[in-house]
């Protein structure tokens, strides 16, 4: 977390990179997170 | 409608009114002081720190809080979910009353009322944020006023005038959520221009969202919490179907509100992931983040998750008071305690007692129109007259 980056490209493939596999996990999250809170609605 | 009971009779020296007397005696004598001594008579402003809580809570807070009304109206009247009909009322109030009360915080921090209507009339500054949301602020406290007014127009027997408003309701409501989507997020961008006088953590592209996905969390949450209040204060004047209702409301909002916290509490960890922010949560200021992150959005939407669950209307209830203190806290840090955070700690801003006072003073004000309000205007209950008109 703490790298050092030595040009506005590194610095962007390893944000970006991060910030897409959370785009992923939150996708999924909430996918998971609604069957949670709707799931007794169904019962 | 069950109005005349023998709550409505009571004493006028409640404990309530007495505490109302002495804050709005107090709030006049301070009103006097700040509009006689100036700014510097009543507040710790300075160059450095021109917002203080003035803007922070009576406005920031003040306009999220206020969010209810259009959040409420969009789901009824937009989405069709006419199982919260009733909701709709006293959260167009609550609306109405958080709006004007916001302008009158106002008058308190930029001072010569009268200029008011300046920048509307006299000199706009259209690259500004702030005309936009001044602009929006002022249509929409109109929209507010007209969505409001069937109830005022029912209670003054005007028919044909309350007819016709409510002809406009479907306008009314995408007008307000047009502008609320507008300047709720304006608000954020105010921020936009402060990078190197706001934390990383709190800083990011991103606020303007931030501030507009706060708004509904703090307008769903403001109903519950608001129809809490009612309930205890004026089941008297509720009449079958509101106290039929309020269940689902209460159910229906926790559970969106439990969701649009969980997708907040994902973008706002996306915001640190992609200004690269990580290491700044092992700072001081990175744990006072945490907590608000954790302990007032994660928690919030988890403790809604589980009171939807298991259908605990107590534990909703008391979710919508933590969330509604994340959002105040979220508007606090951004405008206080993050901001200037690289000053030395002597030339912090904290706020004098009176500054307390003014805003004390006007949440009292709006506590006391909404009860004028509510024991006198059809809010709670529907008029006799317009039984099943909706």
């Amino acid at each position: 977390m703490d790298q050092v980056f030595y040009t506005l490209q590194d610095f962007l493939l390893h944000t970006e990179s991060v910030t897409y596999l959370l785009v992923i996990a939150t996708l999924v999250g909430m996918t998971v997170f609604w069957w949670f809170l709707t799931g007794k609605d169904e019962d | 409608m069950a109005q005349v009971t023998t709550a409505e009779h009571k004493s006028i020296f409640s404990l309530f009114n007495l505490i109302a007397l002495i804050v709005l005696g107090m709030g006049v004598y301070i009103t006097y002081l700040r509009f006689t001594g100036g700014l510097a008579a009543v507040t710790n402003l300075s160059d450095d720190n021109p917002w203080g809580i003035w803007i922070s809570f009576d406005l920031l807070c003040g306009v999220a809080l206020a969010a209810g009304g259009y959040v409420t109206s969009a789901a009824v009247y937009l989405f069709g979910m006419k199982n919260y009909h009733s909701a709709v009322r006293p959260a167009v109030l609550t609306g109405f009353l958080g709006y004007a009360l916001v302008v009158l915080a106002l008058q308190y921090d930029v001072g010569r009322p009268w200029r008011l209507p300046y920048p509307l009339v006299v000199q706009q500054g259209t690259t500004s944020v702030l005309f936009e949301v001044g602009l929006c602020v002022a249509t929409y406290l109109t929209v507010l006023f007209v969505e409001f007014s069937p109830a005022a127009l029912e209670w003054l027997g005007l028919k044909k005038a309350r007819n016709l408003v409510v002809k406009l309701t479907i306008l009314l409501t995408i007008f307000g959520v047009v502008l609320s989507t507008m300047h709720q997020s304006s608000l954020g961008s105010l921020f936009l221009i402060v990078p190197s006088k706001l934390h990383p953590l709190w800083y990011s592209p991103y606020i303007p969202i931030y501030f507009f996905v706060t708004s509904i969390i703090a307008g769903l949450s403001m109903v519950i919490f608001e129809s809490t209040l009612s309930h205890r204060f004026f089941s008297y004047k509720m009449d079958e179907t509101h106290h039929k209702e309020a269940n689902g409301v209460t159910l229906g909002f926790g559970k969106a509100a439990s969701y649009v916290l969980a997708g907040y509490f994902a973008i706002k960890v996306m915001g640190i992931s992609s200004g690269n922010q990580w290491h700044f949560l092992k700072t001081g200021y990175g744990t006072w983040y945490l907590v608000e992150l954790l302990g007032f959005v994660a928690l919030p939407s988890l403790l809604y998750a589980i009171g939807v669950r298991v259908k605990s209307l107590g534990l909703i209830k008391f979710t919508s008071v933590l969330a509604i203190l994340g959002v105040i806290l979220n508007r606090f840090n951004v405008c206080l305690v993050a901001f200037n955070w690289q000053l030395p700690a002597g030339e912090r801003y904290f706020p004098h007692w009176m500054e307390i006072g003014i805003s004390v003073f006007i949440v009292m004000i709006g506590l006391l129109l909404y009860r004028f309000i509510v024991t006198r205007m059809p809010i709670l209950y529907e008029h006799p007259d317009y039984k099943d008109a909706h």
